[in-house]
């Protein structure tokens, strides 16, 4: 699961208001490279919650990201490539999220975020 | 030619003999793609049938022609017409009269060329195509003659009116010969190659239902997929329809309720990631498994996908699952609680998902989720039976701007919508979807009660065996 994943995310169990940004656990991270395409990244930056998304980043070991972004940024490559970076080369292959809300745990297994939810969460 | 009037100018569309209801549709989307704006104007040749498969459309510039030509999955090719005609004499007095201009700069010494007999609806012998490419020594041709990768192509094209046979679209009127013979130069056609290339039949992870390769282009077209794009399939199963809009160049996502087909597949080789490395293509940048009646998005996320493309359950090969299993299906209004000692393990149940259900829950995400200009490509069931009710799902934020019917037995068919995200979602449609969604889902056990109709319409025997006499011409067959 890459981070820009994790920024679409939440928590949908009935009655959870605030199930978003979903806590990440690491068991197992993975680096796999994606092409960069800056067209890509500032089409996705307006749409990314920022501060889920640096605070995600850093749990997942990338610190090198802002606290406070604006739309400037995207005409400096070297950002762009950090940001590029961050949202879609860093994965989490093994781990959880975690409702900040109710503490319920989301399995993620083989990178992929199982969000189905149990028959009393409906 | 006619029509000397407005931008632009006629092109030949040849179009191949499938599909017929997606031909122009796609014609259209491409056109909107390479950035021609408006409707397009199309004409046929006189008396032809609706199916028949030679349409002019007018287009703003050649290089326009050979960009749909190329990108397109259904035009066998377009043509710049030097003449047309109902007798091999009209064809050659308009060959001749077309201005010389224009044709000069494909005659000259350097050009290589060779011509291409092509006959619709009727085989016709070497010899004969020998004697009809050798008709056209009128033309000036200064050029040498090569058969392997001329510089230019020309197309001898005739129909043949008078006999319905071999899938021929009969004329409109009887009575009237429909023949037309076209001479042209070739500007671009289809590369199938994507065809053989993205079979199925080659492909390593398959499902039940997995997109055929060619309407799968065919949806990306429809949902202008172009590099950098970001497309998302809500019912991805093995991903079939984001390998092809991964090869035209988007960023996909997908979501599935199953999963064991999206993480495990068959094995460590053999699964969604396998199916896109297997012809070198980005893998999809998110998985997840998730209930599309139950959405895992965050509420306030809106606009993120340039393209939504999918193939809904719609319980006819493969049923629709949704969140909530047990305790709709026992009818318990009282919340159904997992034991604390068991939800670890716990693997939730799921219930039946209705059409209806299924298709309001997927509007209603498109309407959040699509840019404004975005678009939202699906398949929809429609029943064939007399009287069929078949309405097309409609939403306050989209335009519908085609849809294509594909028939796929005596009883149904299936229908591929286009529809255009025209307007903002507002909260006030939000609210009003969650009013839905609650009625579908107190209302579960009636629904499912009074039966998908649609399933129990292809499945339940209906007594009387259907007698209807199927034509040799197969329209909407093909």
């Amino acid at each position: 699961m890459r981070l820009l994943t994790h920024n679409m995310l939440s928590c949908n169990i009935k009655g959870v208001s605030k199930g978003f940004p979903l806590g990440i656990e690491v068991a197992k991270l993975e680096t796999k490279t994606v092409e960069f395409n800056p067209q890509f990244l500032r089409h996705s930056f307006p749409k990314i919650e920022w501060k889920a998304f640096q605070e995600a980043a850093k749990t997942l070991g990338v610190n090198d990201l802002p606290e406070q972004v604006e739309p400037s940024m995207l005409d400096d490559d070297d950002f762009l490539r950090r940001f590029h970076h961050a949202l879609l080369e860093i994965h989490l292959e093994e781990g959880d999220l975690v409702c900040p809300e109710t503490g319920r745990k989301f399995p993620v297994a083989k990178g992929i975020p199982n969000m189905l939810l149990n028959e009393d969460e409906v | 030619m006619g029509g000397e009037h407005g931008a632009g100018s006629w092109y030949l569309c040849y179009f191949l003999h499938r599909l017929l209801d997606y031909r122009i549709p796609e014609v259209e989307s491409l056109a909107k793609l390479f950035g021609c704006s408006g409707k397009l104007q199309w004409r046929q040749a006189p008396n032809h049938h609706p199916d028949s498969p030679f349409y002019f459309v007018r287009l703003p510039s050649e290089d326009m022609a050979r960009s749909i030509a190329k990108r397109s999955v259904l035009v066998k090719a377009i043509f710049e017409i030097w003449g047309e005609g109902s007798t091999y004499e009209e064809l050659r007095a308009a060959v001749e009269a077309f201005p010389e201009e224009k044709k000069r700069p494909y005659l000259g010494t350097e050009v290589t060329f060779k011509i291409i007999v092509d006959t619709f609806g009727k085989v016709i012998s070497s010899e004969e195509q020998i004697k009809l490419i050798n008709s056209f020594d009128f033309i000036p041709f200064q050029g040498r003659v090569q058969l392997r990768d001329p510089k230019e192509k020309f197309w001898f094209m005739e129909t043949d009116g008078r006999v319905i046979n071999n899938g021929m679209p009969a004329p409109l009127e009887p009575s009237v010969d429909g023949t037309r013979l076209f001479f042209g130069r070739e500007i671009g056609g289809a590369d199938r190659s994507l065809v053989t290339k993205y079979a199925l039949s080659t492909r390593k992870y398959l499902g039940p239902t997995a997109m055929d390769a060619e309407i799968a282009c065919l949806m990306s077209n429809q949902a202008l997929v172009d590099t950098g794009k970001f497309v998302y399939d809500p019912f991805v199963g093995t991903g079939s329809i984001l390998v092809a809009a991964a090869h035209y160049g988007a960023l996909t996502m997908g979501a599935d309720i199953d999963l064991r087909v999206i993480r495990d597949g068959r094995g460590p080789d053999c699964n969604v990631w396998s199916n896109f490395k297997q012809y070198d293509l980005p893998p999809p940048v998110g998985l997840v498994r998730a209930d599309n009646n139950a959405r895992p998005w965050r509420p306030n996320l809106r606009e993120v996908f340039d393209a939504i493309i999918c193939d809904p359950p719609y319980g006819i090969r493969a049923g629709g699952r949704k969140s909530g299993g047990r305790k709709l299906l026992k009818g318990i209004i009282d919340p159904y609680i997992i034991p604390d000692d068991k939800r670890k393990e716990h693997i939730p149940s799921t219930a039946a998902y209705i059409l209806e259900e299924c298709v309001h829950d997927l509007l209603d995400m498109a309407a959040q989720l699509l840019v404004t200009g975005g678009r939202l490509v699906f398949f929809y069931p429609l029943s064939r039976e007399e009287g069929a009710d078949n309405k097309l799902p409609d939403h306050p934020c989209f335009q519908l701007l085609s849809s294509s019917e594909q028939i796929l037995s005596t009883k149904y068919s299936r229908c591929l919508l286009t529809m255009e995200k025209t307007s903002e979602y507002t909260d006030d449609l939000a609210a009003r979807a969650q009013e839905t969604h609650l009625e579908f889902k107190k209302n579960h056990a009636k629904l499912l009660d009074a039966k998908d109709k649609l399933r129990s319409l292809v499945f339940t025997p209906s007594g009387e065996v259907l007698q209807r006499v199927i034509p040799k011409y197969r329209g909407k067959y093909v």
